[in-house]
């Protein structure tokens, strides 16, 4: 015999003899060599005997080819025999008999049905109806859940209140500040372009005002506060849940929904009209800034900003931003509520509880500007 | 007088997929309880029915006679209050310290002096063999004392009805036969009733009065009785396998 320098190839060959099947199995099965060379037909059977003289070296590759030829065949099947492992070296049979020990669970076996594009429409449509109610309870509970709090039967740690309240408070301000300081500039910067045209510069400060405290400071601060807190809002009761801890405050007669929802809740509403005011005052400064640069001296630019900015002006944001902060921390709350029992679900959640929350802000905002027009304020 | 617990007809599902049904057991006052089977039979998940964190599909749940299934969620404190439950992977509060898991129930429950309270927190600790834990949070230490840390918390408010989900898994040995030892004198010295999901069959003979199998393959349960009769002389024959892990040395006469 000359030896080859490549090894045998694998190979698996269907013979009949006599009334018998007979797998002639040879060459060496490794999970680095070529794949399988199958020749003969293949009836739809399994062998009666296996034939393994020729059979070189093998690891794992070769139990895992004849295991899936039995379940393949015995997959359809109703009686489960224990198929023949007649002529496989002792090793081998051991291990297969290992693998056939339990049978396969047929659950996972359903073939995905093909669905048509009218049943994913409705799937679709149910899903939005379900989010929507979903939504809508979640919103009840949050009020009777205030409810229980201004009648004192709410119960939470208080310390826990206070944490909440300086990480979305004082916590959020270095990277508000740095988003509305820069919003002033652009607003500024475009504006002045425009209006040097008309040389009518000095309106920059009303242009950078008005939309400072009407939208963008309070947009932009909900924005940063979805991103901020919304999403850490959900990951933390996401992976509360996970760690079936809600399950062990529900056993020992705490409301989960009062002891995480609620301080969270009251939290943001509190902070929102905070980190709003503090917004437009520091877009307003970036503003400034940039009038500076252009000829506007910035005492000019201050008294031309108190001029177009009055009282109704600026209440419209910090009104808009409690409901802003209400939905925030509504979003993030639930999604992190309704998360599934794994790592996964967690980070789900908190992608979910980003998009909600941003979505419904922007939602609420035009929401708000249709109703302020037509009130005409 | 009736049982201190008592499932009737009981069926558990998630959705369409029905993981036991029509299970019928009564648990006396006084007993330890082991509810037995093999990996994802549905243990737990008879133990979060039993707790009322999850409601069965059909059957109901009494305690001593009173309809626990039937009563509206939020009306169930009275009997929440007397359960102490002990989760599998320990479920403690990861932002408070060990001393606050245990405190933050205790001062829930009615006003107690704060050292009474810290008295409270230290003995229960050190009835799991982590005194000197208090500080330290969730996070700091290993999951066996997790665990421990578990049902240490389970029993802040001298429960009446003790649920443990797998206290053993995970323990080294020694420590495995110390919470038999602390199951057992639970039991004798306060009375309280106790619940055990578990599959370690050392615990079982050496703490069960009773015991029930859930059969994976019938999806109902198997066996009701005391463990070592049903090792020996159970008519179902996985019941004996699983408690002879697997040998079945003599056949019952």
């Amino acid at each position: 015999m000359i030896d080859s320098v490549l090894p045998p190839a694998p190979c698996a060959a269907w013979q009949q003899d006599g009334g018998e099947t007979v797998l002639e199995i040879s060459g060496d099965w490794k999970r680095d060599g070529p794949p399988a060379n199958i020749t003969g037909t293949a009836l739809a059977s399994l062998p009666t005997r296996y034939q393994v003289s020729k059979l070189g070296t093998y690891d794992s590759t070769l139990p895992a080819f004849i295991l899936s030829l039995i379940r393949s065949v015995t997959a359809d099947k109703k009686d489960k025999q224990v198929p023949a492992l007649d002529g496989l070296p002792e090793s081998l049979r051991g291990l297969l008999a290992l693998a056939l020990a339990v049978p396969e669970e047929n659950a996972n076996q359903t073939t995905p049905h093909h669905s048509s594009e009218i049943r994913k429409l409705g799937k679709v449509t149910l899903e939005i109806w379900e989010s929507i109610r979903s939504l809508l309870d979640f919103t009840g509970q949050t009020v009777l859940s205030l409810a229980r709090f201004f009648t004192g039967r709410a119960r939470f740690r208080p310390a826990d209140f206070w944490m909440v309240l300086q990480q979305c408070g004082v916590q959020a301000l270095p990277i508000v500040s740095l988003i509305s300081f820069l919003i002033g500039l652009i607003l500024a910067f475009v504006g002045n372009v425009q209006l040097t045209n008309f040389g009518a510069n000095l309106f920059v400060a009303d242009l950078v005002g008005i939309a400072m405290v009407r939208e963008m400071g309070v947009v932009m601060t909900a924005i940063i506060m979805s991103g901020r807190t919304g999403a850490a809002f959900a990951a933390l009761i996401g992976s509360m849940k996970v760690n079936e801890e809600i399950d062990a405050l529900r056993t020992f007669g705490f409301s989960p929904f009062d002891f995480l929802v609620l301080p969270r809740f009251l939290a943001l509403v509190l902070m929102m009209p905070i980190l709003t005011v503090y917004a437009n005052v520091v877009g307003i400064l970036g503003g400034m800034l940039v009038g500076a640069f252009v000829g506007i001296p910035p005492v000019l630019y201050w008294t031309e900003t108190l001029t177009s900015v009055d009282l109704t002006n600026s209440s419209l944001g910090v009104i808009k931003s409690v409901f802003f902060g209400a939905a925030i921390a509504i979003s993030g709350c639930m999604q992190g509520m309704k998360a599934g029992n794994s790592s996964a679900a967690v980070g789900e959640a908190t992608t979910r509880a980003v998009v909600a929350s941003i979505t419904t802000v922007i939602v609420l905002d035009s929401a708000f500007a249709a109703i302020f027009t037509l009130l005409d304020i | 007088m009736a049982a201190k617990i008592t499932a009737k007809d009981l069926t558990m599902a998630y959705g369409s997929l029905v993981v036991m049904h029509h299970l019928n057991f009564e648990i006396q006052d006084k007993d330890i309880f082991v509810i037995m089977g093999g990996s994802g039979c549905g243990k737990s998940t008879l133990l979060r029915h039993l707790i009322g964190l999850q409601e069965p599909t059909k059957g109901s749940i009494l305690y001593e006679g009173k309809d626990f299934t039937a009563t509206d969620p939020a009306e169930r404190g009275p009997f929440i209050r007397r359960f102490g439950v002990m989760y599998q992977s320990g479920a403690l509060w990861s932002s408070l310290t060990l001393g606050e898991n245990l405190s933050m129930p205790l001062e829930e429950s009615a006003k107690i002096s704060a050292k009474t309270v810290r008295d409270l927190v230290s003995y229960k600790l050190s009835l799991v063999g982590l005194s000197g834990y208090e500080n330290y949070y969730p996070s700091q230490i290993s999951g066996g004392m997790k665990k421990r840390a578990g049902i240490a918390r389970a029993m802040a408010l001298d429960p009446d009805i003790l649920f443990l989900d797998e206290p053993g898994a995970g323990l080294d040995p020694l420590s495995s036969r110390r919470l038999d030892d602390l199951i057992l004198r639970l039991r004798d010295s306060q009375g309280s009733t106790i619940i055990i999901v578990t599959h370690e069959l050392a615990s079982i003979f050496n703490i069960a009065d009773r015991a029930l199998f859930l059969d994976t393959t019938t999806r109902t349960q198997g066996a009701l009785g005391n463990p070592t009769d049903l090792r020996d002389h159970s008519d179902n024959a996985a019941v004996r396998l699983f408690l002879n892990r697997g040998e079945l040395p003599n056949l019952p006469p």
